[in-house]
């Protein structure tokens, strides 16, 4: 897409978005639905697509920055071409989760939301992913990984190297 | 697994046929007992009959706030010239808690054939299912399966030929733990913030658009088939006088398996941890014990053999909760964990009351410099007011649940708080 350009919707989006209106009362629900499509089809929200979506839904822009500004899982920024999100929340912690992000800052040469100069890896901490059972979770790209350890991380971080390298 | 009449017998409700391999895909739940009674349910049940059923089952809510579900149904006022929505609590953010998760993934259908019947008997057409942003993964199973009783005439238009209609939505949260609760569950179903609302008007009267709506959690819908087969009577037989059957407890934190156990209310808990977690990764007495999710007070070894019911944990001073366990063993920092869990409220505030926006955000800046070891002579003093003061002054629980852990420190680990004081320099 080009600076110029304004984002759209593909014609099989729009069919699915107007099918997802119809099982509400009113439109705007279908906000945070359409939100998490156009963050799949565009990487992230910035305020063109947060317009696409204002348009496509007819709710008001102040209404979608709103919503974007009070959910977690909302971007606004890009980020790298692998998301990791490390939960430390107590099952987590307990289980070794502050050493499992510090050894994969460490390994990517990064700080904590920060993502690597080749637009790879984010490593950002989350709250509790509701995996406990699993400490340490991490999850990637919406994955979980549960029972992360240092190792596992290191062979997730060479393989997506080795698949995703041209980066 | 068919689910045995003699309430004695009976191991599981909800996870039942958690094991049973493909068990997402509508002809293997099929072989195994789903949707069976559904049809007697349709054509033979009537409302008050159902949600009598209920009553008498004596079911307390899954979610956390432990309320009798019978009686919440009873509250939705009819004729009303308003639609009635069913809103499926999947939102699974309370620390700790996992349960709902291996419901949705493995048993679909049990979930869904709950709300069929749920919705049945408070005349719904129009169901959702609110589930966290994060479960991805688990809400691509649900269509999936939505999909499936779609085709079969479980849903949609009609179902079965018995006149009933309701149609199913599976909503994606976007990561917002306070979305849990059912008010702002409900905004954030009409595409806004999740910003709890005022109580009074209860959901059940004035909720989704401000038309009566009933929200439970998934484990609360999913012994709504097996408690409609065999009888209210028969769950009111499982567990402990008012504090009835099944419950899935989440076990995690320092035990050596952790994971979900279905056993009855009444279990106690050192029975739990032991004989089916393999008991404490260090040690043999816990240092601390999260019992119902990270908003609920801490026990401690004190309470090891407690039984696991509402009431108990009442009495003990903490709460049930969503039934997940943290356990913390000797090694634990039990400083680092409050600080983590206070970092956590702080994050998750959605900010609309004072006391819990101002509060949260002090009790994280002052959790963190003690757990660094430069907490000033005074922090006891001011996290203890801060935590006292916001507790039961908001609209919703979420600063109770920030005070918890909080105050919980203070009370059984004071010396470990003021361990990492800089003692006083003037
Ligand atoms: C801050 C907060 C978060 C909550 N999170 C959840 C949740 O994730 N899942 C849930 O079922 N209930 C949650 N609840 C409880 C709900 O408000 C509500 O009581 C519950 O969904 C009712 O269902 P039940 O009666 O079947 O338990 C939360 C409550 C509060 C105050």
């Amino acid at each position: 897409m080009s600076a110029s350009e304004q984002p759209q919707f593909s014609e099989a989006r729009k069919a699915e978005i107007a099918s997802l209106v119809s099982r509400y009362p009113g439109a705007r629900s279908a906000l945070l639905p359409v939100l998490h499509m156009a963050q799949e089809d565009f990487g992230y929200l910035s305020m063109d697509v947060q317009k696409l979506v204002a348009e496509t839904l007819g709710v008001r822009l102040m209404a979608v920055r709103e919503v974007v500004t009070f959910y977690t899982m909302f971007r606004e920024q890009p980020c790298g071409k692998y998301l990791m999100e490390v939960c430390t929340n107590a099952s987590c912690m307990l289980n070794g989760a502050n050493e499992l992000v510090a050894h994969m800052c460490d390994r990517l040469g990064i700080r904590v939301g920060e993502t690597t100069p080749d637009g790879m890896f984010t490593v950002t901490e989350v709250e509790c992913a509701g995996a406990c059972g699993g400490a340490p979770v991490v999850q990637v790209n919406n994955v979980y990984h549960e029972k992360a350890t240092p190792e596992s991380m290191d062979a997730l971080i060479e393989k997506a190297r080795a698949e995703g390298g041209a980066a | 697994m068919t689910i045995p009449s003699d309430p004695k017998q009976v191991k599981a409700i909800c996870f039942a046929n958690i094991h049973v391999p493909d068990m997402r895909k509508l002809e293997v739940a099929r072989a195994h007992g789903a949707y069976e009674f559904l049809p007697t349910v349709l054509n033979e049940f009537d409302s008050s009959r159902i949600i009598d059923e209920v009553k008498t089952a004596g079911i307390r809510g899954r979610g956390g706030a432990g309320f009798p579900t019978g009686l919440k149904w009873s509250f939705v006022p009819r004729s009303t010239g308003k639609p009635t929505y069913l809103m499926c609590n999947a939102d699974e953010g309370e620390p700790g808690t996992f349960k709902d998760r291996d419901i949705m993934r493995f048993d679909p259908h049990l979930l869904i054939e709950g709300m069929i019947m749920a919705g049945f008997a408070l005349d719904v057409h129009d169901a959702y299912i609110y589930i966290r942003g994060e479960f991805l993964h688990e809400a691509n199973i649900l269509n999936e399966a939505i999909a499936e009783a779609y085709a079969a005439n479980l849903l949609g238009e009609n179902i079965l030929g018995t006149g009933f209609s309701m149609h199913l939505t599976v909503h994606r949260g976007a990561g917002a733990y306070i979305c849990g609760e059912e008010t702002a569950l409900i905004e954030s179903v009409e595409g806004k913030p999740g910003r709890p609302r005022f109580k009074p008007p209860f959901p059940a009267v004035e909720g989704f658009y401000r038309c009566p709506t009933v929200v439970n959690n998934v484990e609360t819908l999913s012994t709504i088939p097996a408690i409609l087969k065999h009888g209210g009577d028969w769950h009111a037989q499982i567990g402990q006088p008012n504090n009835t059957g099944m419950k899935i407890f989440s076990v995690s934190g320092q035990v050596n398996k952790p994971g979900n156990y279905e056993v009855p209310l009444g279990t106690p808990l050192k029975t739990l941890i032991e004989d089916y977690c393999g008991g404490l990764q260090h040690g043999s007495v816990p240092k601390a014990i999260i019992p119902g999710g990270s908003s609920s007070p801490w026990l401690m070894a004190e309470h090891y053999e407690i039984p696991l019911t509402f009431d108990e944990l009442a009495k003990a001073g903490s709460m049930l909760g969503s039934g997940a366990i943290i356990v913390m063993d000797e090694t634990a920092d039990v400083v680092a964990v409050a600080r983590r869990l206070a970092h956590f409220y702080a994050h998750e505030s959605c900010g609309q009351c004072t006391p819990c926006r101002e509060g949260t955000g002090w009790l994280e800046r002052i959790m963190m410099r003690v757990e660094a070891g430069q907490g000033r002579p005074d922090d006891i003093q001011v996290l203890s007011d801060a935590a006292t003061h916001m507790a039961g002054r908001t609209i919703c629980a979420l600063a109770d649940g920030a005070a918890a852990p909080i105050l919980s420190l203070l009370k059984h680990f004071p010396e470990e708080v003021r361990a990492r004081l800089v003692e006083s320099a003037a």
